[in-house]
C-alpha cells in the first residue's frame, strides 16, 4: 500500500505548526508501517493529549485518543484483551514523562509487547510552551523567563534502567533512521521505546532563538552522533543515536497465558 | 539498481504550509518557495531523485513520481 492510503485524507491539512516536527514523525511512521507490509487493521495506536498525541486522528488503523499522560494505561488493556495486534503509543515528553512517568516505567519493567514513541521536542507545545521534565537545564520557557534550573531526564538510560528491551533515539533529520527504528521496534517482541527528537519551532525555537524548523533540524545534525563513535568521545556534549538496547526477556503477554493456564490446572 | 528518472513533482498545495524544510536539505537545490509560501520545482532538471524532501517533509505535501513508477492512487485523484 501506498503511504496515503494509512491516512484519513480528510483531516488534512493537519493542526501541526508549519515545520513542526510531529509531522515528520508522521511521514516516518507511515513508511515504516508500509515497510512491515501490515495492514490497518492489525495495527491500534493509543495516544494521550498533546500536540503530539494528535498524530492519532490521522492515521487510519484503529486509534484511541484517550487521557493525557495515560496512553500506556489504555495500551495496556488493549494489548491484554488483543495481545495479537500491534500496539503503538506516541507521546510527547510531557506525556510520557512529567504526568506519564509512572505509567512509563512500569510499562517497561514488565516488559509488556508494544512500542512508545516518545516525541521529545523538550516542551509542552499544546498548552503554550511550558517547560518540561525534558527542557534542559538553562532553557527558556513560559514557565521559566529566568531560564530553567531543572535537569532532563535522559530518556534512554530511563528506559533502559527501567527494564524496555528495546530502546533507539534519533531526530527528525534522520527520517530515514527513524523509519528503520519505528519498523523494528514494533517488529521487537516486548516494550520497545524510540525516542525522537522532534523540533517545535513555535515555542521551543522561538524562545530559544534556534531559528526556524531546518536550523532546528540542522541543530540535530551538528548536537547528535552514532553511539560510540569517536566525535562522542572528543566531545561529550554530543547527544548520542541510535540502538541502546536490543534484547530478549519474557514478554508480558505471554507470561500472563502461563498464569492463565496454571490457574486453570493444565485444563483447556 | 537502475537509476531512477524524474517523471514530477507532485507537490499537494492545499498542504504545503511553506515551512522551508525540503527547500533547505535538497541537495541539488531544486526547490523553491513562490511568492504564496508554496513549494515549486524551479530547477527540475537537477533533481537527482533522492527523496529527501519527500521523507522530511511535515506534511506530506511533496512526492518524487519516477519514470517506472505511478503515481499513488491518492496523488492521481488530484
Ligand atoms: C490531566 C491533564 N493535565 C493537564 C492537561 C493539559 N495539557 C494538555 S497537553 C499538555 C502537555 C503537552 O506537552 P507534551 O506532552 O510534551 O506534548 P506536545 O504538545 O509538546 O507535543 C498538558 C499539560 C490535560 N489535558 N490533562
Ligand atoms: S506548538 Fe509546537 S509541538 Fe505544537 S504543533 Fe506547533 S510546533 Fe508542533
Ligand atoms: S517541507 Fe513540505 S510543507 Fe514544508 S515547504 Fe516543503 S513541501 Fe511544503
Ligand atoms: S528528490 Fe532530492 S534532489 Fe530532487 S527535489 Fe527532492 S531533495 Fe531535491
Amino acid at each position: 500500500m501506498a503511504v496515503k492510503d494509512y491516512i484519513r485524507e480528510r483531516f488534512f491539512p493537519h493542526l501541526w505548526c508549519p515545520g513542526c516536527g510531529h509531522g515528520i514523525v508522521l511521514n516516518s511512521l507511515l513508511r515504516a508501517v508500509e515497510q512491515l507490509g501490515m495492514s490497518k487493521n492489525e495495527i491500534v495506536m493509543v495516544s494521550g493529549i498533546g500536540c503530539s498525541s494528535r498524530i492519532s486522528g490521522y492515521v487510519d488503523f484503529h486509534t484511541l485518543h484517550t487521557l493525557h499522560g495515560r496512553a500506556l494505561a489504555f495500551a495496556t488493556g488493549v494489548k491484554m484483551s488483543k495481545p495479537e495486534l500491534n500496539v503503538i503509543v506516541p507521546m510527547g515528553d510531557g506525556d510520557a514523562l512529567a504526568i506519564g512517568g509512572n505509567h512509563f516505567i512500569h510499562a517497561a519493567r514488565r516488559n509488556i509487547a508494544m512500542t512508545a514513541l516518545v516525541m521529545n521536542n523538550r516542551i509542552y507545545g499544546m498548552t503554550g510552551g511550558q517547560y518540561s521534565p525534558l527542557s534542559g537545564y538553562g532553557c527558556q520557557a513560559t514557565t521559566s523567563p529566568f531560564g530553567n534550573i531543572d535537569y532532563s531526564f535522559d530518556i534512554a538510560e530511563l528506559a533502559k534502567a527501567a527494564g524496555a528491551t528495546y530502546v533507539a533515539r534519533t531526530t527528525t533529520y534522520h527520517a530515514k533512521q527513524m523509519t528503520e527504528m519505528i519498523r523494528d521496534a514494533v517488529l521487537h517482541d516486548g516494550f520497545s521505546v524510540v525516542e525522537i527528537l522532534t523540533q517545535c519551532p513555535t515555542y521551543y525555537g522561538r524562545r530559544n532563538r534556534l531559528g526556524d524548523a531546518a536550523e532546528m533540524m540542522d541543530w540535530y545534525k551538528s548536537h547528535t552522533t552514532p553511539i560510540g563513535s569517536k566525535a562522542k568521545e572528543e566531545n561529550p556534549s554530543l547527544i548520542e543515536r541510535g540502538v541502546f538496547v536490543q534484547r530478549d526477556k519474557p514478554e508480558y503477554c505471554t507470561e500472563y497465558d502461563k498464569v492463565i493456564e496454571k490457574a486453570r490446572g493444565g485444563q483447556a | 539498481m537502475a537509476k531512477a528518472k524524474l517523471k514530477e513533482h507532485l507537490i499537494n498545495r492545499e498542504w504545503c504550509k511553506g515551512c522551508g524544510i525540503c527547500v533547505h536539505f535538497c541537495p541539488k537545490n531544486v526547490l523553491e518557495l513562490d511568492a504564496q509560501e508554496k513549494v515549486f520545482a524551479a530547477r527540475p532538471e537537477d533533481c537527482i531523485c533522492c527523496r529527501l524532501c519527500e521523507i522530511r517533509c511535515p506534511d506530506l505535501a511533496i512526492e518524487i513520481l519516477t519514470e517506472k513508477q505511478e503515481a499513488s492512487e491518492n496523488g492521481k485523484s488530484a
